[in-house]
């Protein structure tokens, strides 16, 4: 019982956060409300590692290995972000501080129900919600640009989330009514695998990579990543490039199990091969002479999400690589958007050439920044080292040399991309006097980063037991295995 | 009533066309508002009888699809001083014939797919108000144009589901209706906002951000 009411507060209690935030007349109250429930959510997501929890609201709300990592990494960016916000926000206008305390409240709410929800439909409830949660943030500076960003954020993510609407209802149609079986309920999927019609099947899968495919910015449905990201303020870019991204990859990890439950694996795994592939080639050619650090942050997130799909589609240990490098991709894009996001509130521009010589100014803010490019291109000792890693392996062993090939080329090409903006920002000359006299750092813009790093270094060398059984769970579920 | 929902379906591709073929936005909004009407009409005529599930879903679309959202759309349109689609990118005569051909197309489809119950015109009606709502959103500059686009698109898929609405939930349509109704209004407040910044709805204009 008390369980069932604590995974239900999970989702329920962000909302009512959202509502109090929006409610609230006194920014401090604000402020107050956002820490209470990133904290409270933290502490309940903890407790589910603790006790388990079983199945609510029929089945439609239940935890398993993969929703349970998704939630956890969703939390832990929350926290961390809502404690940035706490001094981003500091002397922002009352109308504008209310709209952005309760759109991240909301997108905590929308994130978290699609991490547990195990009813598709409800799933792509809460995937819309988060995408419509976002909208207020990235337009939060009220300019043209970031206008025209939000504008081709709303109708390219619109479209692809009513497609992914559209392989919902096409699932529905492929699953056999039967007496006792529960319509889109993830379990029953699963176990009558067997009796779904392949041809609607089929037409769902496709619907959903696309659908997912453009919340997630896989190439070519990448295409309203860059201009938001760069627009958006860098702790929602961080939001978005670790927590948004990773919604959707879940969203279509549950479409790749129940195809797999059905025996198609032969008709998904090469699509899915196939779009993180051209991902990757897509993002290297794009990284590969970026001028601007936030552009080339979101071909990086397009990259990784390439190699996701990638693991997804090779199955074996590529799967269980794929799980493990969503984990470290979510941290340390949050980590390189909030330190980015320092460096860039000194010059107001997001180029490489006006962040030389960054490390005099915000000295912990670059060497955090530069830490995060480093573990972004897959360098040991990170964590995305050992993801990376394994998904490779995983082409080796399931058979598919030439993805292996191709994928390391990519990531070559990506890494002299980033290692030569990192050489740009630590051997620049020093920077041209500002307009202004530039305030120091301030302990709010360096905790949340410095956790983040130390978290990226921690999963690079040591993976706590309790992770690896719900890292193996989830392997195993998406068709693959624990090395 | 079979023959009766057949009707209403048929209605729905006439308002496929009707917004294809007008210039006019506040034409176009009542033509997508109308749809609202016949979609929900169109839950209660399928089920055959009255239950309360469906006539739940019956109200709730046509609150949302047919009154509150051309209602605000039209406030859009009326705070933003726009009248008509002037330039479209694709002439009315050339869109006129792609939905022709989407009407083709998707006949051509449904014929070849498995049965799924339910009338069956249910799903090439379906697939051609997705084509058309994806042709509007192409082809259109505005962006109060592009908006009633998504929202003939929402409309397909909404017709799709249809086919299902006997076995997906109550609370799950309340879901979909409510983001829908969000969705557009965040479109909407946003085509506001471009109205006042750029001193014209027209998508065209955002073209700041690119690579260089």
């Amino acid at each position: 019982m008390l369980s069932a009411v604590g995974l239900l507060a999970i989702v329920v209690a962000p909302a009512l956060g959202a509502l109090l935030a929006y409610l609230a007349k006194e920014g401090p109250t604000r402020s107050a409300v956002l820490a209470g429930s990133a904290a409270l959510h933290f502490a309940l997501v903890a407790r589910l590692w603790i006790v388990p929890a079983g199945p609510v609201m029929g089945g439609w709300l239940a935890v398993d290995g993969l929703g349970l990592i998704v939630l956890s990494l969703l939390s832990v960016l929350f926290l961390v972000v809502a404690n940035y916000a706490h001094g981003f926000l500091r002397g922002g206008k009352p109308h504008e501080l209310r709209v952005f305390v309760t759109g991240l409240l909301t997108f905590l709410a929308a994130a978290s129900l699609v991490s547990l929800s195990h009813h598709l439909a409800l799933l792509w409830v809460g995937m819309e919600a988060t995408t419509l949660s976002m909208a207020p943030l990235i337009y939060d500076r009220h300019d043209r640009r970031s206008l025209e960003a939000v504008w081709k954020y709303l109708v390219l993510s619109s479209v692809g989330i009513a497609f992914a609407l559209l392989a919902v209802f096409l699932l529905a149609t492929a699953q056999p009514s039967r007496v006792g079986v529960r319509p889109l309920v993830l379990e029953d999927l699963l176990a009558g695998g067997a009796r779904l019609d392949h041809w609607w099947l089929r037409a769902a899968f496709v619907f959903a990579l696309v659908g997912f495919g453009t919340k997630m910015g896989l190439a070519p449905l990448h295409t309203w990543k860059p201009d938001t990201y760069g627009e958006a303020p860098s702790l929602v870019g961080g939001l978005m490039a670790g927590g948004v991204t990773t919604c959707a990859f879940l969203g279509l990890a549950r479409f790749t199990q129940v195809v797999l439950a059905a025996d198609l694996g032969g008709f998904a795994r090469p699509l899915l091969l196939g779009f993180g592939l051209f991902s990757l080639a897509v993002a290297a050619a794009f990284i590969i002479g970026q001028a601007d650090v936030k552009r080339l942050l979101a071909y990086s997130s397009v990259e990784h999400m390439g190699l996701l799909s990638l693991g997804l589609g090779l199955g074996g240990l590529g799967a269980y690589g794929a799980v493990l490098h969503a984990l470290n991709n979510g941290l340390v894009k949050a980590l390189l958007f909030l330190s980015v996001g320092n460096l860039v509130a000194v010059s107001g521009s997001s180029a490489a050439a006006d962040l030389r010589g960054m490390l005099r100014v915000r000295p912990w803010s670059a060497t955090l920044a530069v830490i995060g490019l480093f573990a972004v291109t897959g360098s040991p000792p990170f964590g995305m080292f050992l993801s990376e890693f394994t998904i490779i392996s995983g082409a080796f062993r399931e058979d598919h040399p030439l993805v292996a090939a191709a994928a390391l080329v990519l990531l070559a090409v990506t890494f002299v991309g980033i290692a030569r903006m990192i050489l740009e920002m630590i051997l620049g000359d020093a920077p041209a006097p500002g307009p202004g006299p530039v305030d120091r750092e301030r302990p709010w813009m360096i905790v949340g980063p410095l956790v983040l790093a130390g978290l990226v270094l921690v999963l690079g060398s040591w993976l706590p037991e309790a992770l690896q059984e719900q890292l193996a769970r989830s392997a195993t579920s998406l068709g693959g295995r624990a090395p | 009533m079979r023959s009766i929902a057949e009707i209403l379906l048929l209605l729905v591709v006439l308002m496929d066309f009707a917004v294809l073929g007008t210039s006019r936005l506040s034409a176009c909004i009542r033509a997508v508002a109308v749809q609202g009407v016949l979609l929900g009409s169109l839950s209660l005529a399928l089920e055959g009888g009255l239950s309360l599930h469906a006539g739940v879903l019956a109200a709730g679309t046509i609150g949302v699809k047919a009154i509150l959202l051309p209602w605000f759309l039209r406030w859009a349109i009326r705070e933003a001083s726009v009248r008509r689609e002037v330039e479209p990118l694709v002439g009315y005569m050339a869109s006129f014939l792609l939905g022709a051909a989407a009407l083709v197309v998707s006949f051509a489809v449904a014929a070849r797919l498995p049965s799924t119950g339910g009338t069956g015109l249910l799903v090439p009606v379906a697939l051609v108000t997705v084509m058309i709502g994806l042709i509007v959103l192409i082809t259109r500059t505005k962006a109060l144009s592009q908006v009633l686009g998504y929202l003939m698109l929402e409309n397909g898929i909404y017709l799709f589901g249809l086919t299902q609405a006997r076995r997906v939930p109550f609370l799950v349509e309340a879901g979909v209706l409510l983001d829908v109704f969000v969705g557009v209004f965040v479109m909407g407040i946003v085509v506001f906002h471009i109205n006042r910044e750029f001193d014209s709805i027209s998508a065209l204009k955002l073209t700041e951000l690119k690579e260089s």
